[in-house]
């Protein structure tokens, strides 16, 4: 289990217990996290499970990957610290991570 | 009448146009998805193609730009071949990079954050046309509530000359239509003509709003638009007309469609009467039930196998949006219109990749602001006969729906 934490756009804050493995997507929706809708299920195909990834982690997440570039680049107010929270795997190392969610899902 | 199990599985066609008339089209997508889910129809009126009828097939095809092309020039995004002389240049019939490029200057207008500066006005709007609907006679809900308040709706996005807004819904109908005897046009010429009138009308507001200070209105975005300054005025156009068109008949037919859903599910309808806060969830699963685009076609650029079949490079591909909705390997109980469903977005009417539907939270929340509106002022509204439905196995819609509301 790693700790993740979700800032909302109004600054509340909550932290999620994420088993390794699991994509952090799938970690807010069994939670019923408000702000990631993930239309698509976690396909890399709808955008609407977009995050702004801490920038201190983003030297261990990593960048987002061609197709979710593509979708990103779709995204409101997407950032080069933007990622698909359904193209994050959780693992040990990332215990800790901390997102912001955007104004809202488009 | 063809009966759906006794058919042979290749002489299965359910583009013919009958079908969809007659509402009859899901048994037949039932055995497909069954027997034979990546099915090619040798023979039809718009001529061979692969059908692809289940949700994950269908999510493979629409997330694969490369293999699969929306590019006009091979055909474009419905079943019927784009004619190439009627051709305004839409990016949601291009492929990346260039369909990006320019979806990328329409989303921001389409996005939330936009759309709640209009939403005093649409409730306005759409409250005052409920308010004038008559009691205890029979009228038209199609004409009266659908086409009225998307119509308002898109001539208060564009702030399109308010008295002339029913040319909207005339120039999406044609943009949309199979010119064929009895159609609103009946050949392709005709079609052509409207849709040169449609240009020169949007040709002189762009030009007035272009030269106006910048305001908040779709056109006025776009004339503005930084992003959009040098774009050619072609491309103004095509912008501009596939809003209207993407924008009109869907929303119009979501409204008719949960009207006629929540109604067939009178339990579902208590649900909602009980609990408003059900609004946004009914509204994605009416969105799912009518899939008001049946379909979506793309062109193979490659050869490419999906579910044991090749398709060829230069077929016809046509995923079935309508079928992939009743899917049950991936929605629970498909065949029931559940208002409060989990995850009721999960669903395939705005399709997926790069081209989803980009006014999705748009009509979403058309939808919401009227039922929202309808919830506080009508107890009951009665069906008082069938729909007529549209012939198309494209838009999924209603031409017709009898209503009476209590006096
Ligand atoms: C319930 C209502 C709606 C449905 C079911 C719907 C459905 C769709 C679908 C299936 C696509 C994907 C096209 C493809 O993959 O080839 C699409 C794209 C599109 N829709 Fe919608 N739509 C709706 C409402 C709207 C509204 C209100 C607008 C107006 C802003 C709109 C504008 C567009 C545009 C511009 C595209 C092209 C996107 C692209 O190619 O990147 N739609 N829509
Ligand atoms: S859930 Fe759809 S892109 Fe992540």
């Amino acid at each position: 289990m790693s700790r993740v934490t979700f800032i909302s756009p109004n600054g509340a804050m909550t932290i999620i217990e994420v088993p390794a493995g699991q994509s952090l997507m799938q970690a807010a929706v069994a939670r019923g996290l408000p702000g990631i809708d993930a239309d698509c299920g976690g396909a890399c195909a709808c955008a609407t499970c977009h995050v702004f990834v801490d920038p201190a982690w983003m030297g261990r997440i990593g960048l987002a990957g061609g197709m979710e570039q593509s979708m990103l680049g779709f995204a409101e107010g997407a950032a080069p610290n933007s990622r698909l929270a359904c193209q994050i795997k959780m693992s040990d190392g990332l215990d800790g991570l901390v997102v912001r969610l955007p104004e809202a899902q488009h | 009448m063809i009966d759906p199990q006794s058919i042979p599985i290749d002489k299965i066609d359910v583009s013919a146009l009958e079908l969809w008339r007659e509402n009859r089209h899901l048994p037949l997508f039932e055995r497909l998805r069954r027997e034979d889910p990546v099915h090619w129809c040798a023979e039809s009126m718009f001529g061979p193609y692969w059908s692809i009828t289940r949700f994950d097939d269908i999510l493979a095809v629409d997330t694969n730009h490369q293999a699969f092309s929306s590019e006009a020039e091979l055909g474009g995004i419905a079943i019927l071949d784009a004619r190439q002389d009627l051709r305004l240049p839409m990016f949601i019939a291009m492929d990346p990079p260039k369909h990006d490029a320019q979806r990328k200057v329409v989303s921001p207008i389409v996005a939330p954050a936009s759309l709640a500066d209009f939403e005093p006005i649409i409730r306005e709007r759409a409250g005052r046309i409920l308010d004038a609907l008559p009691r205890g006679e029979t009228f038209d809900w199609v004409d009266r509530v659908s086409i009225e308040l998307t119509t308002q709706m898109l001539a208060t996005l564009f702030d399109f000359p308010f008295e002339d807004r029913r040319k909207l819904t005339y120039w999406s109908d044609v943009a949309t239509v199979i010119p064929q005897p009895g159609a609103i046009v009946e050949t392709d010429d005709e079609k052509v003509a409207v849709l040169m009138e449609c240009l020169r009308e949007f040709t002189t507001l762009l030009l007035d709003r272009a030269a106006a200070p910048p305001k908040n209105d779709l056109i006025s975005m776009l004339a503005h638009g930084q992003a959009t300054q040098n774009m050619p005025p072609e491309e103004f156009l095509g912008n501009i007309v596939l809003l209207i068109v993407g924008g009109n008949d869907t929303t119009r037919n979501s409204i008719t469609g949960s009207l006629l859903a929540l109604s067939e599910n009178p339990e579902q309808f208590a649900k909602l009467r009980a609990d408003p806060s059900l609004i946004p969830s009914m509204v994605s699963e009416t969105i799912r039930w009518q899939t008001p685009l049946a379909h979506m076609r793309r062109t193979a650029t490659q050869d490419v196998e999906l579910g044991g079949k090749t398709i060829r490079k230069g077929d016809k591909v046509v995923m079935w949006y309508i079928s992939g909705n009743r899917d049950e390997t991936a929605i629970d109980q498909p065949d029931r219109y559940i208002i409060d469903r989990e995850r009721p977005r999960h669903h395939l009417s705005f399709g997926f990749g790069v081209h989803r539907c980009v006014g999705n939270r748009l009509a979403e929340m058309q939808l919401r602001i009227v039922w929202e509106e309808i919830l506080g002022r009508f107890p009951r509204i009665e069906i008082m006969g069938d729909p007529l439905r549209v012939n198309s196995c494209f838009v999924r819609g209603y031409e017709s729906l009898p209503v009476r509301i209590p006096a």
